[in-house]
């Protein structure tokens, strides 16, 4: 038998749409003109906005599949580092550029001094933790701190130098998309395509560096360059990024998207689809937000939509979700106290000598079968009765036909695990009770099936107990 | 017969350098920051055999076979695989590192983790196709896991980890094999799995060297041992190497290993 899973990831999709539906009020509300506004830019009617939004969400879906690939190289913080280490590279391509006599915001020049500076900020770290022998965590709190401090400097010789000019300089700190043009925002889209190309092709290769890189070695993969080309990413994906989101804000938008995904799936496939979606809703969310309020922070609305998704997931994700976790949590509480109840019951009457199906057992002897609270054992019996398991019967409570048949299952695999455990693991009689008591709620059918086998037990429907049943009257 | 008297010298076995012999290290030294944790290693396996590499915690036994795969930078030797330098025949070499190496919470399905010893087979760029996963999931029969395929892997016992990494080895039909501890923290079933699979390798003329700890199961598993120390205190076929003499040399005065390894051998 093959178990394949093939509707799981559908249902993890639809989830996350149902995760997104409290947005779509706010986008039908076009009665008030801002809302209409807010229709009029995620419907992008207008070709400007059009295109930084289109930029703004390549953007996040870009950083979406790269940053899947950082938190499972487990770097997520070197982003951080990465990112504030462009801050002298922007104000010093400034006063370079500034210097030589032309305009000192000239995009493509600040970005590439970006680009320089964040390189060498990645080269920092890497030296600091091999020559001074540190962790990583040490190194990236130097070299992030030390580099945006510097960056902090040359801010300052940049705006003495260029005055008013300079004073875009930091919106690249906290990201700015309303004063982005419309050059600008195709370099952004085309080079988040671009970004987002190379990841998907070299899918299956990351995944082998992020999993098993020593094994990727062996194989002859040139994990050396597989780490510099995915690094490489994560700069170009923080350099596009810097007018948007701002330097201190784009480790959030590489590292929430798939934190947020991993809540909703065990595949890395769906993985980097669901963080590519995330980032591309934050982004449109973000940059649409900005464009109708041009005092917003566009940086710090991407962030907060983002993070409003993780904790959506967070709560909702179908896989690691808190909500579905405590419910199979307390589906397998249930499931152990039902059993517990069933066998009880069960045992109460057989160590009489009584036929099962009939005998009724007090409240006080169900209770004393078991070390649980009243209050544990009333709930269960209700629960039972609703169920139809257990019915009352003259003051106790007895076994219905269903309920019979539920508890000879329980019993008996119980047994079953008792004599497979006294059988094969040398565990003496006397101490089978407790542990068959905790493994036999989570036996799977085949492996009873092989039990069965095992032990040659065909013939009775219920085994004898390996051990005497506490308080058995003996015949 | 090609041995008559115990070997407990290295350079009674080590001088011979046949050119096709599935592994030939060569004077091989490695250091990790200046410590020196492999001195002057020199081993010929042969074909066809299962070897023990066997020595107390901190001998070296994961570092040599790292070394021989160049995971570990060596300070000075050479490694040959079936006559060539060791890079030229790299997919020769099935390697199954130990279990705790990785993340089992990688979101991977167990087919996913074994199709990763074909990718390079699969080439750049492109997709596992549909040929490719049915060689997986044939590895992953082979170890008793083709139930378990698309199981996310950190929903595996530690057993069935193990033997998707033997099936990750097994994908690659190599000719030499290093397993680092696949015995180590299995339960019953997976131990006999690996077992009958290190039989199966022999049969078909593969060879295979296992890390091993326990020394109990030496003398029932192994054609040959490494006794290893930083150096190799002896090599050669296990009845005639794996002796309480050689084994002191090895582990030195951890009496209790001793003790359960003089037992291991008067059982026998």
């Amino acid at each position: 038998m093959r178990f394949r899973r093939t509707s799981g990831g559908r249902r993890e999709l639809s989830w996350l749409a149902l995760a997104l539906l409290p947005l779509v009020p706010v986008a039908a509300m076009a009665e008030s003109t801002f809302a209409s506004d807010f229709v009029r830019v995620l419907t992008f009617q207008d070709y400007n906005t059009r295109v930084v939004v289109i930029g703004t969400m390549l953007l996040g879906l870009a950083s979406g599949l790269v940053g899947t690939f950082l938190l499972l190289r487990k770097r997520a913080l070197l982003s951080d580092a990465i990112s504030h280490a462009m801050l002298p590279g922007i104000c010093a391509a400034f006063v370079v550029m500034a210097l030589a006599g032309g305009s000192g915001k000239h995009l493509g020049g600040l970005l590439l001094g970006a680009a320089i500076s964040g390189i060498l900020g990645t080269a920092a770290v890497t030296l600091i933790r091999k020559t001074a022998r540190l962790k990583e965590d040490v190194a990236l709190a130097i070299v992030l701190s030390t580099f945006f401090g510097f960056g902090i400097v040359l801010l300052g010789v940049a705006q003495r130098l260029g005055a008013g000019e300079a004073a875009g300089l930091k919106s690249f700190i906290y990201g700015k998309t309303a004063s982005m043009l419309l050059s600008d925002a195709l370099l952004i889209a085309i080079f988040a395509a671009v970004a987002a190309a190379i990841c998907a092709a070299l899918f299956k290769e990351f995944g082998l560096l992020c999993f098993d890189a020593e094994f990727g070695r062996t194989q002859g993969w040139p994990t050396g360059l597989l780490d510099a080309t995915l690094m490489a990413l994560v700069v170009l994906v923080t350099v596009i990024g810097l007018q948007a989101v701002g330097l201190i804000m784009m480790v959030a938008l590489l590292v929430i998207p798939p934190s947020a995904a991993r809540f909703w799936t065990d595949d890395l496939r769906w993985m980097a689809a669901i963080s590519s979606t995330i980032g591309a809703l934050s982004g449109l969310f973000g940059s649409a937000a900005s464009a109708l309020m041009g005092a917003f922070p566009a940086g710090a609305i991407i962030v907060l939509v983002a993070t409003l998704l993780f904790v959506l997931s967070l709560l909702l994700g179908t896989r690691r979700g808190v909500v579905h976790r405590s419910r199979a949590g307390l589906m397998l509480r249930r499931k152990v106290t039902s059993q517990h109840l069933l066998r009880g019951l069960y045992e109460l009457a057989e160590r009489e000598h009584h036929d099962p199906k009939e005998t009724a057992a007090s409240f006080e002897d169900l209770l004393a079968e078991r070390s649980w609270t009243r209050a544990e054992l009333q709930r269960a019996l209700a629960r039972h009765i609703r169920q139809g398991l257990i019915r009352h019967k003259g003051g106790g409570y007895a076994l219905t036909r269903l309920g019979y048949y539920t508890a000879v299952h329980a019993v008996r695999t119980h047994r079953l695990w008792e004599m497979y455990l006294i059988a094969h693991a040398d565990v003496a009689p006397s101490h089978v009770d407790t542990g068959a008591d905790t493994i036999e709620h989570v036996l799977e059918p085949d492996l009873i099936a092989r039990l069965e086998t095992m032990l040659a037990d065909r013939g009775s429907v219920v085994p004898p107990s390996p051990h005497p049943l506490k308080g058995m009257v003996q015949t | 017969m090609f041995l008559d008297k115990p070997i407990a010298n290295k350079a009674d076995f080590g001088t011979e350098h046949s050119p096709d012999a599935p592994l030939s290290i060569h004077d091989m030294t490695v250091a990790y920051h200046r410590k020196p944790v492999l001195w002057d290693v020199d081993l010929d396996i042969h074909k066809g055999q299962l070897v023990g590499l066997i020595g107390p915690n901190g001998a070296g036994k994961s570092t040599l076979l790292k070394a021989a795969m160049g995971l570990v930078p060596r300070a000075s030797g050479t490694v040959h695989v079936f006559g060539k330098p060791y890079e030229k025949n790299r997919q020769m070499v099935g390697y199954v590192p130990q279990r705790e190496s990785v993340d089992w919470d990688f979101p991977v399905s167990a087919l996913d983790v074994v199709c990763m010893g074909l990718y390079r087979e699969v080439g750049w760029f492109r997709p596992v196709g549909r040929k490719f996963k049915d060689r997986a999931r044939e590895a992953l029969e082979k170890v008793g896991m083709g139930d378990f395929a698309d199981r996310q892997i950190s929903q595996l016992s530690g057993g069935q980890q193990q033997r998707v990494f033997l099936a990750r080895a097994l994908a690659q039909d190599a000719e030499l094999y290093f397993m680092d501890e696949p015995f180590a923290g299995v339960d019953a079933a997976t131990e006999k799995a690996i077992i009958q699979l290190l039989k199966e390798l022999k049969a078909n003329g593969r060879t295979v060297i296992v890390v091993h700890h326990d020394l109990q199961t030496v003398r029932q598993y192994f054609d040959s041992v490494i006794l290893l120390n930083m150096r190799v205190v002896a090599h050669g076929p296990t009845k005639h190497v794996f002796t309480e003499e050689n084994l002191k040399k090895t582990y030195g005065g951890r009496l209790t290993l001793l003790s359960e390894a003089s037992h291991a051998i008067s059982s026998n």
